[in-house]
């Protein structure tokens, strides 16, 4: 690592306090794309900026080279004022730079105090952890900072919550005066992300400065007190919280307008497509997941469900996409019963389904944007002779046609899904899903870890593909997302379906349903 | 009851036990250097050739030099040599571990029956002198305690090294600041190079000092325990360390249990013709335990979470 004085153009210009950090003229490129392109910005001692935008517009491109992961093509780093050379985390370390990253950088099997202190381990003579001067460091810190943690507690034992306290704490005692957290409420509930936000605002008045990457507005908004806006490996705006609002971060990120409300006419539901009576389903378990549950789903409808996740949502789901045995119960299409077809016959009965992990089962990360497109459906005519040799041709022209209707980037075939964004895998799901024209689409968790853009896309087609008479089952975590998309609500708790709700029922309502209030009869019977 | 009344009688004979422990030993060394291999994150299933060029070059140098130690020295090389060649490949190269394995087992038997000829031809390699050959140790004294006299020591200079090295790497391993860093680079290679720590170097070492381990078991096997090489004269060793790792669930501690259970067992073969006891069978004994233990039928055997998986910084 060299460092060398550099007079930074805030002390030209006759201001005393440096940047904190300065990043000019960065360039990132790798092969075929540019990740991030003549990238600057700055924060200030003490503040939080907010590093947006969407999925792969180079945001955590752009911090790992601020922590010495990545080396730049071109560009300079000034930190307090200092032009440094990074050749890895080491030097960042050093610096006074930490970052949390967006997966946690724990070792499950090893204790709280060991990985925090990794890397710069207290000894005794002849090498030997010193584990209870760990273990006393790590409570003073946790006093000074307000972060209570048992330091010999298996870190793999801790919900996320903890976990990403670990992380902080981890950065906090290697002395880092600059914070770089990457996503960091991705994984939380609403309660740990509070519980997070009020760790930062600590954290500041304690001297500390912190980048904070997200593509959550409202948390922008909250938290944050200015805003650099990338969007495709450019810097497109530098904004201040205070003066600034969700549509201008919104339309800065995107490019243009964003819709935050989905546009949408009144359903005109038609006769039942899909029918559930008195389902059972256990869970991997063993132990019942979805109780004696029963709804109709109409063509041209979307039925949401809303419900704490682990409420069964999940399980119902795969039960109806014939992936998880129904333990008792009947579920028919169109008045057929499909309840024991399994999960090939009951696609080609004409139900569709975007499972809520895409990573695990919704595409084969290895394999070609183009192979994935045929999943499920590589046996159909259409695409394979006899089911025996594929129609390379015919596979092809169908995976050009989701790329350019849907949007997927990059537009070629051939490239594994696992380079894509999280954005885009999801929209090559969504295409495969929606183009074989279902009766039925399950559609769970369809925007998950999805930037706003393809979030307004996907919504749109949710509906384009209702009006166009499927019946639309969503599952979503988002409150938000199912009340500004679904025709009818059904509120799920325990298992159970405890409420049927209109879709402008009040978020309160939903909420205390959710939570399990307001069912005096489950109480009579339980 | 004949049958266990003769193994009952075995296992109250020092001579017995004698061997039981120079076998434990033999498996040991390659067994720890499995351990510590796998413990940073490199699967490697290359002991066998490992030993196999040590104990290769330990009779040819001490043919050559006359003195076991620089022969011994020379098998610790040849051993680590061969492992240096495993972690290029995949370290530096990210290649597919298992394969990388085979490839170097497949390589030290050939390497060595093709110099065995080109060096000696058809003369043959011939055998060590006795007083070339590295030494037993009596200690004075505690050699005279019935059983465990005889058993422990009255020994072959290499297997109080090996113990020294059992103790060295447990507690290295879970008591330093080195072993706590290289569990972290086997655990989650990600987290370690973010943490500041060397992942490269940590392998590096680790897949090395496996074949350090591996040579010198190699050199107690020829100029040790017998006095000369023979094609394929390791037998399957190196592979029954890596079943006693895995059975030992990747713990120093547990893989010389698992190396002292086929240790006896070896013994039994070796001490009593009378007990009609399959030498066949018994080479299966340690796979038959692997297959058990992977089942999961004697308990969870968890690897360590990165075991196999190259590290290519900037990947997730």
């Amino acid at each position: 690592m060299s460092t060398e004085t550099h007079e930074t153009s805030q002390r030209i210009s006759g201001e005393p306090i440096p940047f904190a950090v300065e990043m000019r003229h960065i360039t990132k490129t790798w092969p075929g794309i540019v990740a991030d392109d003549d990238v600057s910005l700055q924060v200030r001692k003490g503040e939080i900026l907010a590093l947006v935008g969407e999925n792969g517009a180079g945001k955590s491109t752009l911090m790992n080279i601020l922590y010495g992961l990545l080396r730049p093509d071109s560009g300079e780093i000034f930190i307090n004022g200092k032009h440094v050379q990074l050749h890895g985390p080491r030097d960042a370390i050093a610096l006074g730079i930490g970052m949390v990253h967006q997966h946690f950088m724990l070792i499950p099997v090893l204790s709280v105090s060991e990985n925090i202190v990794l890397g710069l381990e207290p000894v005794r003579p002849g090498d030997l952890y010193d584990d209870a001067a760990a273990a006393k460091a790590i409570r003073e810190l946790s006093e000074r900072y307000g972060l209570n943690i048992d330091p010999h507690a298996r870190t793999g034992d801790l919900p996320v919550g903890l976990q990403q306290r670990v992380e902080i704490l981890k950065v906090l005692y290697r002395g880092a005066d600059i914070l770089i957290l990457d996503e960091p409420t991705a994984v939380l509930t609403p309660q740990e992300t509070n519980d997070l936000f009020k760790v930062l605002r600590g954290l500041l008045q304690q001297g500390k400065t912190i980048i904070f990457i997200t593509h959550k507005l409202r948390e922008v908004l909250e938290i944050s007190d200015s805003i650099t806006v990338l969007r495709r490996g450019r810097v497109v705006g530098h904004l201040i919280t205070k003066d600034t609002n969700e549509e201008e971060i919104a339309r800065s990120m995107v490019g243009r307008e964003v819709v935050l409300r989905v546009e949408k006419k009144p359903a005109t539901p038609g006769p039942v497509a899909l029918g559930v009576d008195d389902l059972t389903v256990k869970s991997e378990r063993g132990l019942p997941a979805v109780r004696n549950l029963s709804f109709e789903l109409h063509a041209g409808e979307i039925l949401g469900i809303a419900g704490v996740e682990g409420n069964g949502q999940s399980e119902l789901v795969e039960a109806v996409a014939g992936m998880r045995p129904a333990a008792s119960g009947h579920i028919y299409l169109n008045g057929r019963d499909i309840t024991a077809l399994g999960a090939r016959n009951v696609r080609d009965a004409g139900i569709a389904h975007i499972p809520e992990d895409r990573r695990s089962s919704g595409l084969i990360l290895n394999y070609s944007i183009k192979d994935n497109t045929i999943f499920g459906r590589q046996r159909s005519g259409g695409f394979s002779w006899r089911s025996i040799v594929l129609r390379l041709a015919a596979i092809l022209e169908w995976a050009r046609r989701i790329i350019s209707d849907f949007d997927v980037r990059p537009p070629q075939p051939d490239v594994p899904v696992r380079t894509l964004s999280g954005g885009n895998q999801q929209k090559v799901i969504i295409g495969r899903e929606l183009l074989s024209q279902p009766t039925v689409l399950l559609a769970s968790q369809p925007t998950r870890g999805v930037d706003i853009g393809a979030i307004e896309f996907i919504h749109s087609q949710l509906v384009a593909h209702r009006d166009a008479g499927a019946a639309i089952l969503l599952v979503s975590a988002e409150l938000e997302e199912i009340r500004s998309l679904s025709d009818r609500i059904a509120v799920m708790y325990e298992g159970r379906i405890v409420s049927f709700e209109p879709a402008n029922a009040p978020e309160e309502r939903l909420g205390l349903l959710m939570a399990g209030g307001g069912r005096q009869q489950e109480h009579l019977s339980a | 009851m004949n049958f266990l009344l003769t193994v009952l009688g075995l296992l109250v004979t020092g001579g017995f036990w004698q061997v039981a422990i120079q076998e434990t030993a033999l498996l040991l060394l390659p067994a720890l250097g499995g351990v510590i291999s796998e413990r940073s994150g490199v699967v490697n299933i290359a002991m066998e050739g490992m030993m196999l060029a040590g104990a290769f070059a330990a009779v040819v140098c001490d043919l050559a030099w006359h003195n076991p130690w620089l022969a011994a020295l020379a098998a610790i090389l040849a051993g680590g040599f061969m492992a240096l060649i495993h972690a290029v490949i995949s370290i530096r190269f990210r290649a597919d571990q298992i394969i990388s394995g085979i490839a170097i087992n497949i390589f030290a038997a050939g390497m060595t029956v093709f110099l065995l000829d080109k060096i000696y031809g058809v003369e043959g390699i011939g055998h060590v002198p006795p007083n070339f050959l590295l030494p037993t140790l009596n200690i004075p004294g505690l050699n005279q305690i019935p059983l465990l006299g005889q058993a422990l020591f009255q020994q072959n200079i290499v297997v109080y090294i090996a113990i020294i090295v059992l103790i060295l790497t447990n507690v290295v391993l879970f008591r330093t600041r080195l072993g706590l860093r290289l569990r972290a680079v086997g655990e989650h290679p990600q987290a370690a190079d973010t943490a500041g720590i060397n992942v490269y170097a940590l392998r590096y070492g680790a897949v090395i000092t496996s074949g350090l381990l591996s040579g010198l078991a190699g050199a107690f096997l020829s100029i040790g325990i017998v006095n000369t090489f023979v094609p394929n004269m390791t037998g399957g060793r190196g592979y029954i360390a890596l079943a006693a790792m895995i059975f030992g669930k990747w713990t120093p501690l547990g893989a010389t249990l698992a190396c002292l259970i086929f240790g006896v067992g070896t013994a039994i073969y070796d001490s009593n013709s009378t007990l009609h006891f399959s030498p066949y069978l018994l080479n299966m004994l340690p796979y038959v335990l692997t297959i058990a233990v992977l089942a999961g039928l004697v308990g969870k055997s968890v690897p360590p979470a990165a075991d196999g998986i190259p590290y290519e910084p900037g990947s997730h």
